[in-house]
């Protein structure tokens, strides 16, 4: 057997950004139809290494070579020109222009140098159906949820890759079946003979895809094998360089020892967004929120937390009446929230990781109890410390953390206003298996220190793992509500597809 | 903290002041030559900084709403309405100091109109901020009925032609502000909490900040610059001109601020900076002035500087720059 032609290949790769070195003498080679996963924690340098394959940035030392010819991209443009399509972390598109446009920009079809709308829209159409995804393509990309914009994405690096597919946490915010739809359409493109690589968080879909692995510690290569002969645990190990003890801490999380009501939502509803929701929110709970994509899991938090302002019901706080009609007055009242979409809602790109530690805080505290430098730095430290949130140092501007380091400081954000009450929308999503545990345990640390915890996760096994109840949404509805014994993924996804039963009836 | 304090003397603002200043000396020897007389100091370089301050004044409002990533274009208008609004009401028989405070609340007024737009309507700042550039020298004619309205109050004179501790009074009340103005934005929490609305505002929106109220403040005391500016010009020429007074200024406090570093785009913003930048230009309208060039001039040595100034600051001169000796050692190797 004939080893397959080597694709794409990086060379002793070097990266140093500033004092810091992100990729240190780095090699990974990808293989014609295969899929290469690209795993690390949080930091590793798993997206700077791609970038620099896709001439995103430039290499500080070491060379890429394309079909063994020594390449020079100067942005990704010229990547794409020879074949390598990418996905990047952050969603690139252009939130106010057209599903259709984001889709096909820079390689419109054209006749006669005009771009043909109808034509753009139907094939528009056609591509997003491989997906299942059904929508309207001439309306704008931001009106979607994140998910429906990172299919877009992938659908449109997948139109632009003849010989490379980059994928850099492509499902950090899918569900199962798109994951599914997803890893078809790979099997799809390996079959054509693209080299795809493939980063993600979860280990389980790396198992079921890829090929071969290489791993990154803390911008160093460990290794590279074929999936065949490691197990989880083997990969676990070389990416956290110790063995992780328990993933999922059996819940103890019994409802009886959960406090005293400390919110009451009655009748909480908005017209068209939620549902009028009842529920009562315990000291020292978890109440976890599944359901599907769009089944109004999202729209609820932002109700609970003032961000859309509720047409129906009240809110009582230990037994009195209080209005949440802005973040402003939930932030007085002692809620915190961390948003799923972290690009556009959470982080503040241009500043520093301090300050985006410190400005919720700041926000309560007022315009004028400016928190001095000094007492900045120690917060900031503080939770940098409890959260293990790896930055070169706290004065650098957020954006340039790694993704799942942004998510802890919007964490470590909220932790610092000392909450009651802590909304938390994807918490997990693009966190690596040491973090992962790390933010379950957090959770529920949190929870025995009394404070009252609404989660919504896609991951069910996480949710399982720390809640006291769970609420489950289905088309803008909360249809159920499980406890004790019910708590398990089965039930779970019972509930959540309960709706394709009667609509199958 | 010494590296710190040096890395701000030499910033391209400080440097490009110089080179103006140091080429102004060699059209004009006479250029840095100041003398004391009649109680108040004279000289090119005091008025340089005299003329320059009505800008000054607009960046230093100008600054925070650029800061939020808005503009506004209203800012020269909003000069005429006040001068006109403080010139009628001392020609009416008013006390001086009622007609500066309604002056002063005219220019709140406006700025609280723009705000509204803005934070509450969510229209485009550019857009919102142009009615009120239209509209205001509507205003300011109706209030002066039409005609330039000249006036001999001796407090507003004051305001326009004055001096204090030997300094002209409109760079008093420039510094003065600049001082005041960076003292509340740094010692409170407001400028950190107008950056975070600058650079993400629906962020800032998750973060409990109020930035609706933070955007109508900004824009409040941008309306409150302008009408101290407007006062000042007024004050200078005796009279209110509803048609040219501040004419065209918001375009050089735009730049001033520009100039000074802070992006349009919105986040980090420094007040001081700014009103070098207003220097920056001044330096170089007095400098083609006294050189004896045509005025014409004036503009195209202007934006050949401006180009030069925003070169330096923008992001591909830090790659070509900073990069670039890396990158070839990277090569050679
Ligand atoms: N432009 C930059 N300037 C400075 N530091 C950077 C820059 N880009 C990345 N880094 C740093 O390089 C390191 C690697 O980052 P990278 O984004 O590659 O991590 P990652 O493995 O993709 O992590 P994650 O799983 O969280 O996405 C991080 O410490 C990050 O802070
Ligand atoms: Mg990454």
């Amino acid at each position: 057997m004939t080893e397959p032609a080597t694709v794409l290949q990086a060379r002793g790769v070097v990266k140093v950004f500033g004092q810091h070195r992100a990729l240190d003498d780095v090699s990974i080679d990808l293989r014609a139809g295969e899929v290469h996963a690209l795993l690390g924690e949080n930091g590793a340098g798993k997206s700077t290494l791609i970038k620099i394959l896709t001439g995103a940035y430039q290499a500080t030392e070491g060379e890429v070579l394309l079909e063994g010819q020594p390449v020079r991209f100067a942005d990704p443009l010229q990547a794409q020109a020879a074949g390598i399509g990418t996905v990047y972390q952050e969603v690139n598109l252009l939130p106010n222009r057209s599903v259709a446009e984001n889709l096909f920009l820079g390689h419109q079809p054209t006749r006669f140098g005009f771009v043909q709308k109808k034509v753009i829209y139907a094939k528009a159409r056609a591509v997003l159906a491989t997906y299942g995804l059904d929508v309207d393509v001439r309306a704008e990309l931001g009106s979607y949820s994140v998910a429906v914009q990172q299919i877009v994405a992938i659908a449109r690096a997948v139109e632009l890759s003849g010989k490379v597919l980059v994928l850099d946490e492509p499902t950090a915010s899918l569900d199962r079946n798109e994951v599914d739809r997803l890893f078809d359409i790979i099997r799809q493109l390996k079959a054509r003979g693209l080299a795809i690589i493939f980063i993600t968080h979860f280990l389980d879909q790396v198992f079921a895809i890829s090929d071969r692995m290489t791993v990154l510690r803390n911008g160093k290569l460990i290794g590279t094998s074929s999936l065949k002969d490691v197990s989880p645990t083997d990969v676990v190990r070389m990416m956290l360089g110790k063995d992780l003890e328990i993933l999922h801490p059996v819940s103890t999380a019994a409802e009886g020892a959960s406090g005293p009501v400390m919110l009451s939502f009655d009748g909480f509803g908005k017209p068209g967004k939620v549902a009028p929701v009842t529920l009562d929110i315990h000291r020292g709970e978890v109440v976890g929120v599944a359901g599907l994509l769009g089944s109004g899991r999202t729209e609820l938090a932002r109700l609970m937390f003032g961000v859309d302002t509720a047409e129906s019901g009240k809110v009582t706080m230990n037994g009195k009446e209080i209005s949440l009609r802005s973040p402003v007055q939930a932030v007085q009242a002692g809620f915190g929230f961390c948003p799923e979409d972290r690009k556009a809602d959470g982080i503040f790109g241009d500043l520093s990781v301090r300050e985006n530690l410190i400005i919720a805080l700041q926000a309560k505290l007022g315009w004028f109890k400016a928190l001095n430098r000094d007492e900045q730095l120690e917060i900031a430290g503080r939770y940098a410390e409890a959260l293990d949130i790896r930055a070169a140092n706290h004065d650098m501007p957020i954006k340039l953390l790694s993704g799942g380091n942004q998510q802890k400081v919007i964490l470590g954000r909220w932790l610092a206003i000392d909450p009651n009450f802590l909304i938390l929308d994807e918490p997990t999503r693009g966190i690596d298996v040491g973090a992962h545990a790390e933010i379950v345990r957090t959770i529920n640390r949190l929870r025995e220190d009394g404070l009252g915890l609404l989660v919504i996760s896609s991951e069910l096994d996480e949710i399982v793992a720390y809640s006291s109840r769970v609420v489950v949404m289905r088309d803008r509805q909360m249809v159920a509500e499980l406890h004790g014994q019910d708590i398990s993924p089965k039930i779970i996804v019972q509930a959540i597809a309960a709706q394709h039963q009667e609509a199958a009836e | 903290m010494k590296t710190r304090v040096l890395s701000r003397l030499i910033s391209p603002q400080t440097m490009a002041l110089a080179a103006v200043l140091l080429v102004n000396w060699i059209l004009f020897p006479g250029f840095f030559d100041i003398e004391w007389k009649d109680g108040r100091l004279f000289g090119s370089l005091i008025d340089v900084l005299n003329r320059g301050a009505p800008v000054a004044i607009l960046a230093i409002g100008m600054t925070a709403v650029i800061a939020t990533k808005g503009v506004d274009l209203s800012v020269g208008a909003v000069m005429a309405i006040a001068g006109a609004t403080a010139a009628t009401m001392v020609e009416a028989g008013w006390p001086a100091h009622t007609a500066v405070a309604v002056a002063l609340l005219a220019g709140l007024a406006c700025g609280l109109w723009n705000g509204v737009l803005v934070a509450l309507l969510d229209i485009q700042p550019i857009i919102a901020t142009l009615v009120i550039m239209v509209a205001g020298r509507g205003i300011a004619q109706l209030i002066t009925e039409g005609s330039i309205v000249t006036f001999s109050d001796p407090t507003l004179i004051f305001i326009g032609t004055g001096s204090f501790l030997g300094l002209p009074m409109p760079v008093v009340i420039a510094a003065t502000l600049a001082v005041l103005a960076t003292l509340l934005v740094r010692r409170t929490a407001l400028g950190l909490l107008v950056e975070a609305v600058g650079v993400n505002r629906s962020a800032a929106r998750y973060a409990g900040i109020s930035a609706n109220v933070l955007l109508l403040a900004v824009y409040v005391f941008c309306g409150f610059c302008a009408a101290i500016a407007g006062m000042i010009v007024a004050g200078d020429i005796r009279g209110a001109d509803a048609n040219n007074a501040g004419l065209w200024l918001e375009l050089d406090a735009i730049l001033a601020v520009v100039i000074g570093g802070t992006s349009l785009l919105g986040g980090r913003f420094s007040i001081l900076m700014s009103v070098l930048g207003a220097v920056i230009i001044q330096a170089m309208n007095t400098g083609i002035l006294v050189s004896g060039f045509p005025p014409e001039f004036n503009l195209v040595v202007k934006s050949g500087v401006i180009i030069l100034i925003l070169v330096l600051q923008s992001p591909l001169s830090a790659t070509l720059f900073l990069r670039a000796p890396k990158a070839k050692t990277g090569a050679s190797k």
